[in-house]
């Protein structure tokens, strides 16, 4: 292969990786550059409940980003890694791992709902198709770590595995809160209210 | 939280839920106060921490986890004058399917499980403890925290806790959505920041390399809440409420088709599961039969409607006979529920009628353990995954001859085969499925 047609390939290459992601282009500023200072605080706080070994502080430096941001970017990433004094692997690998944290943005409001057997006997695959549906989301898309969140971005519905309210299945997490006993009625209500 | 307050029965004998289960207790310090709090924990600096170790050894209190690990022989591989750092970590990640008590502790009752800690982290020279929480439950951090705060401004936390001189500090510290947390070498990986994959035992048992590799003690929320109660009540009385080797109340969760399900705390031993089923939980639901019932979380093999086992017992002039037990007589302790082949577990009874198709209730948890499995070792990671492909296409496609034999096979392969006992927890399901069902699970054509 000739040099020009190397360069010809590389620049291509490049060129296409950046057209997909718009924040190296600047076009979307990346998260680490708009820490405000309560979080900040929040974090260094966090830090403080591990004497013996700050990359404890890992997961909660994860979940207080988050909770910030909604999701986990690559800047957030670097950002903890080297607070913590580690590489960034070490952070990426925790992100990957575990099924809570997000690299893409979810929808405004998130709903969990639990398919693990005692909820499922109670009827939670039908509320689920219920939630996807009434959101307009494809309910047979199965995320991880990219939550299944409807066109206009509002919703995001996916099913986690047993979220140990079994007592009074089926239950799902909308947001922050735990709704017990959830009908098909109380699904469509759930979607109208915070549409 | 509404099924604790709903069904209060009067066989239940509530210690650990007792302020828990009131529909108007507040999870504040003042309350817990009015309520007796923080007495034993002034009791346990009059004693010596030998004495508490011994007095928690004599109430023949087991984990509560799962393991049923005799609490006082895990404290006593603590040496208090080794030298080196200790560590508690209390597991509140409470992921087994089937099993919900460790959440209205966290919710209802903060100051309770604390009281526990101060005590056990007295008894065991211990001045750094976690309480790791699954993120779940999302307002748990908060309430948690507020009584963490509580404490340290009373002078029941930090420095001088009393006034004895002895320092404590507690931080609450939220999981990521992994069920591998709960188990203990992972939790304590997962506490170090690091990917929360099981460590081998030996030589990693937490008493000895545990948290930052020094000597740490891993018990379950509900087990550190009866620490408190054992001082209250003295050993002797709190062992007589349990069988022989296994004293107190604990928690059952039941769930699935009954009436009434819900978190019941009983003396241990005092009901068998007929008992539990019929009497407790208001039986079926109306025109149903029983079917199926797993016995202490969705690990634990699955029992059978009218199975009888035979076991094993002690007759009355002591001589040892061969005794035949019908499943809904069996004792739900963990002697019994083992003698029946299967394990108490985590105490989360999930209840199956006859309307419930085996290889569809198998598949749901083979998807479970495949979401699950922590991918450190290879039998798992892939013998999971294929469990769950395999029962997915049996339900779609239809079951071939060879397929119950294949499944279980994959099965008896990942079982021993692993670092940590994920690999029994996913393989029993799918074993215990097919052995006790298996005309569920012979050829079929798909309709």
């Amino acid at each position: 292969m000739d040099q020009q047609a190397y360069n010809t390939i590389e620049q291509s290459s490049s060129l296409c990786e950046l057209s997909s992601h718009p924040e190296v282009l600047g076009a979307v500023p990346s998260q680490a550059e708009n820490i405000p200072s309560a979080l900040l605080d929040k974090m260094e706080e966090a830090i403080t409940h591990y004497p013996v070994s700050k990359r404890s502080a890992a997961l909660p430096l994860l979940h207080l980003w988050q909770n910030h941001f909604s999701f986990i970017d690559e800047s957030g990433i670097n950002w903890i890694a080297e607070k913590l004094e580690l590489n960034s692997i070490a952070i990426l690998e925790l992100v990957t791992f575990y099924p809570w944290f997000r690299q893409k943005a979810p929808g405004k409001t998130i709903i969990r709902v639990c398919r693990t057997l005692s909820c499922a006997l109670a009827g939670s695959y039908e509320v689920h198709e219920k939630f996807c549906k009434s959101a307009g989301i494809d309910s047979t898309c199965e995320g991880h770590h990219e939550i299944p969140t409807s066109p206009d971005g509002k919703f995001s519905v996916e099913f986690v595995e047993c979220l140990a309210s079994c007592g009074s299945a089926p239950v799902c997490l909308v947001n922050k809160d735990l709704v017990e006993r959830v009908s098909l009625q109380d699904a469509e209500e759930i979607i109208k209210k915070n549409s | 939280m509404s099924s604790l307050i709903e069904h209060p029965h009067p066989k239940e004998r509530r210690i650990v839920f007792e302020n828990a289960g009131k529909s108007d207790y507040t999870p504040d310090i003042e309350n817990y106060l009015a309520h007796g709090g923080y007495v034993e924990a002034r009791k346990a600096f009059t004693m010596t921490p030998e004495a508490i170790v011994n007095e928690v050894k004599a109430s023949n209190l087991r984990g509560r986890g799962g393991a049923a690990f005799p609490t006082g022989v895990k404290w006593g591989f603590i040496r208090r004058d080794d030298g080196k750092p200790h560590y508690l970590c209390v597991n509140g990640d409470e992921s087994e399917p089937g099993t919900f008590k460790d959440r209205y502790i966290l919710h209802r009752d903060p100051h309770q499980l604390l009281e526990g800690m101060i005590i056990t982290c007295f008894a065991l020279n211990i001045h750094l403890a976690y309480i790791y929480v699954r993120c779940e439950y999302t307002h748990a951090k908060e309430i948690m925290e507020k009584a963490i705060q509580e404490a340290r401004d009373r002078g029941f936390l930090g420095k001088n806790i009393f006034g004895t001189g002895f320092d404590l500090d507690v931080y609450f510290h939220e999981g990521a959505g992994a069920y591998i947390c709960g188990e203990e070498t992972s939790l304590l990986e997962s506490l170090e920041g690091k990917r929360p994959y099981p460590r081998i035992k030996p030589p990693y048992f937490p008493a000895v390399l545990g948290l930052y590799m020094a000597p740490t003690i891993v018990n379950n929320v509900e087990t550190i809440c009866h620490v408190k109660h054992i001082l209250r009540l003295g050993s002797a009385e709190y062992a007589a409420m349990g069988t022989a080797g296994d004293g107190g109340t604990r928690v059952l969760c039941v769930s699935g088709d009954v009436m009434k399900p819900g978190p019941y705390e009983l003396a241990v031993g005092s009901v068998t599961l007929g008992e539990l089923i019929f009497d407790i939980c208001g039986g079926l639901r109306p025109g149903r039969s029983l079917k199926a019932v797993i016995p202490g979380g969705s690990s634990s093999k699955v029992l059978r409607a009218n199975e009888i086992f035979k076991i094993k017992a002690k007759a009355d002039d002591g001589t040892i006979i061969d005794k035949e037990v019908p499943l809904l007589d069996m004792v739900m302790d963990a002697t019994s529920v083992a003698a029946a082949g299967s394990m108490i577990g985590s105490a989360g009874v999930i209840v199956m009628d006859d309307s419930r198709n085996m290889l569809w209730a198998l598949n749901n948890l083979n998807q479970f353990y495949a979401h699950e499995s922590c991918g450190q070792c290879t039998p798992c990671r892939e013998g999971v995954l294929w469990m769950s492909k395999l029962s997915t296409r049996m339900i779609a496609e239809g079951t071939q001859e060879s397929d119950s034999a294949a499944l279980h096979n994959i099965a008896d392969h990942i079982a021993g085969r692993t670092v940590c006992a994920f690999g029994e927890a996913a393989s029993w399901p799918t074993q215990s499925f097919i052995d006790k069902f298996p005309e569920e699970f012979g050829a079929q054509v798909a309709h």
